[in-house]
């Protein structure tokens, strides 16, 4: 994970090389960055550089690349982790973390804040502006979704699972509909509502970090700590409820913190396909489904895939970007049929 | 521990139809108790109530003279354990994965199997066949290794009462009979009061210590496999004609299937609400017939 971010942090149009990259990021790591950061000057003997040029390389490592990189690393395991999740607790291999409505909801909520922006003139606050509120129109828009889901789905206080699905996907696809709709009646924010929806990294402050992180950390951690019980729901609902298992707690509880991390992930990068899905699988495939390491290694893996996937889509064909959605099916797809060919003949 | 239910009501969700209307059963500790009666008559139901996991409307149930509604799900599967019908097994978890699984109601939250509980899952494998499938994939395994495995991992919970819900669907002859002297030595040596809903009238004729046979989500009858598996009750519940006569090898009834009988017709089914004795056939001939052998 080190080498993916020191290789994301210098790969670029600005050419500074890793080394630096990887000084200026050590140096403000509290108490030993900056030991860390002359031991890494002395060991990589180059040439002493010019202060300007140091400052300027700070200030792109620091405040352009570093949150672009840590965002990616949060999305990348809030979504692979939700997506494990899930897989693991609808029991259904097609589950991913938008399968219950948070993306489309987001996707209105957002819509509906560019649009207003644009409407009332506030190009201040346009999707791109580090204070930007169209986040918060994203997030509120997911849950309000979900909740409206589990609301329509809850049967006698319980969730049927194939209910819930259900209801999700014919939430999300009603959702989508007054998305469109409010497309076509978008005029010349069109293009932003469509950047948007295709989900990037870029133009990513500390301030998109600091929505995300608490929402994706705290859900990863607990979501790992419910690992054997996800096992035993894995068996089947009845057999796990058999092995003293509450399982409509369970599933409330499951569904609430992975609506929460898909709610801050979409919000704060678009939606970004894929990842939430795939990965849990090649984690599967390499460690076996055991969620108490699944869960970790898919976050680990989702994030290092994330990055590198919005690495590659910033420099593939510079000056432009390439959506990072696009690079994540196509790296990921072909990888994730490698492995199914390999697993077959094995 | 001695199971006891007593005129438990139950139906799936608060204005759906009744599917139990008030049925009493008491399994003695160590013995092998069967359920039997037609597709719809309620055992699945009755059997997921004594588990705890459906609760009924009326009525209760008492493991140890201890009232299952009042224990927590983690409580409940320190007493019973159970197999169900036919789970699909859709993650490829080993089967010591699977059967260690088995002792989650035992460990507090974020602890890891100790030596002892690994220990005790190496045993319920040992217990039911299994050991040497450990490395296994549960996803790899036949239906008769996996029913095997599944019972390792309700043994590996210690329960003092074990449920099956027909341990012996879709399985050949030979695993049928292997699991069901499985079951009798379990309850019979192990101690463990095991209610098995089963199928098969001959297999639970020859294998049970005593049966209740449920029609309509009542009991029909009940007592001991000679008592409860005559022509009369066959002719009543199922609705077929039959010749009930002594397996050879020892004294237990072997039940012979002549004919389905559409004149006096079954009472199967039980979602019409109707609970009546001798009420009238509602879904044509029962199905059951076809797993007499």
């Amino acid at each position: 994970m080190l080498a993916v971010v020191a290789w994301s942090a210098s790969a670029g149009t600005a050419g500074i090389p890793t080394s630096l990259a990887l000084r200026i990021i050590v140096s403000r790591i509290p108490i030993v960055g900056r030991a860390l950061a002359s031991w890494l000057e002395s060991w990589s003997r180059s040439a002493p550089i010019d202060q300007s040029v140091l400052e300027s390389a700070e200030i792109i490592v620091l405040e352009v690349r570093l949150p672009r990189i840590v965002l990616g690393l949060l999305v990348g395991a809030g979504l692979a982790t939700t997506g494990a999740s899930f897989q693991g607790l609808f029991r259904n291999p097609l589950a991913d973390p938008y399968i219950i409505g948070a993306s489309s909801g987001a996707a209105l909520g957002a819509s509906i804040g560019i649009l207003s922006a644009g409407r009332a003139g506030l190009a201040a606050l346009s999707l791109s502006a580090p204070s930007s509120y169209i986040p918060i129109f994203a997030f509120v828009g997911a849950v309000i979704t979900v909740i409206f889901v589990y609301a329509l789905s809850t049967v006698d206080g319980h969730i049927p699972t194939d209910t819930f699905l259900l209801a999700g996907v014919v939430v999300g696809s009603f959702v989508w509909a007054v998305v469109s709709f409010l497309m076509v009646t978008a005029g010349e924010d069109l293009p932003k509502v469509v950047m948007w929806l295709m989900g990037s990294l870029s133009a990513k402050s500390w301030a998109h970090v600091r929505m995300t992180a608490p929402y994706v950390l705290a859900g990863t951690v607990v979501l790992t700590a419910l690992g054997r019980d996800f096992n035993l729901a894995a068996c089947g609902e009845e057999s796990a409820r058999y092995m003293g298992l509450d399982v409509e707690r369970f599933k409330r509880v499951v569904i609430l913190l992975g609506s929460l991390i898909t709610a801050a992930a979409v919000s704060s990068s678009g939606l970004i396909g894929f990842v939430g899905l795939v990965v849990p699988h090649i984690a599967r495939m390499m460690i076996g489904p055991d969620h108490r390491s699944l869960i970790p290694v898919s976050a680990l893996g989702g994030a290092v895939f994330m990055v590198v996937a919005d690495t590659l889509a910033r420099v593939i064909i510079p000056p432009r970007e390439v959506p990072v959605g696009v690079i994540t099916a196509m790296a990921g797809a072909p990888f994730f049929f490698y492995l199914l060919r390999l697993r077959k003949k094995g | 521990m001695r199971v006891e239910v007593c005129d438990v009501r139950f139906g799936y969700g608060a204005s759906g139809p009744e599917v139990l209307h008030g049925v009493s059963l008491a399994a003695e500790p160590g013995t092998l108790h069967g359920v039997i009666g037609p597709n719809g008559s309620g055992k699945s139901t009755l059997l997921r109530v004594i588990g705890g996991v459906a609760r009924p409307s009326s009525g209760s149930v008492f493991l140890g003279g201890q009232d299952i509604g009042g224990l927590s799900p983690r409580q409940a599967a320190q007493l019973v354990a159970a197999v169900g019908a036919s789970e699909a097994v859709i993650f490829p978890f080993t089967v010591e994965e699977t059967v260690l699984m088995g002792r989650s109601p035992h460990l507090r939250f974020l602890a890891s199997e100790t030596a002892l509980d690994v220990a005790k899952a190496r045993e319920a494998m040992e217990r039911t066949g299994v050991a040497h499938l450990a490395e296994r994939r549960i996803t790899a395994l036949s239906s008769g290794e996996r029913q095997r495995v599944l019972i390792a991992r309700a043994l590996a919970q210690e329960p003092r009462v074990l449920l099956l819900d027909e341990p012996t669907a879709h399985l050949d002859v030979n695993f049928q009979v292997e699991i069901m002297e499985l079951t009798q030595a379990l309850a019979h040596e192990s101690g463990i009061t095991t209610i098995a809903v089963l199928h098969d009238l001959n297999l639970a004729g020859r294998y049970c210590d005593r049966i209740t046979m449920l029609s309509s989500g009542q009991v029909a009858a009940c007592g001991t496999p000679g008592e409860v598996l005559t022509e009369e009750h066959l002719l009543d519940v199922y609705g077929v004609r039959a010749i009930v006569g002594r397996r050879p090898e020892l004294d237990r009834p072997a039940v012979f299937v002549i004919s389905g009988s559409p004149r006096h017709g079954a009472r199967h089914g039980g979602h019409d609400g109707c609970g009546k004795p001798g009420g009238r056939c509602e879904g044509g001939m029962p199905s059951g017939v076809d797993d007499i052998e």
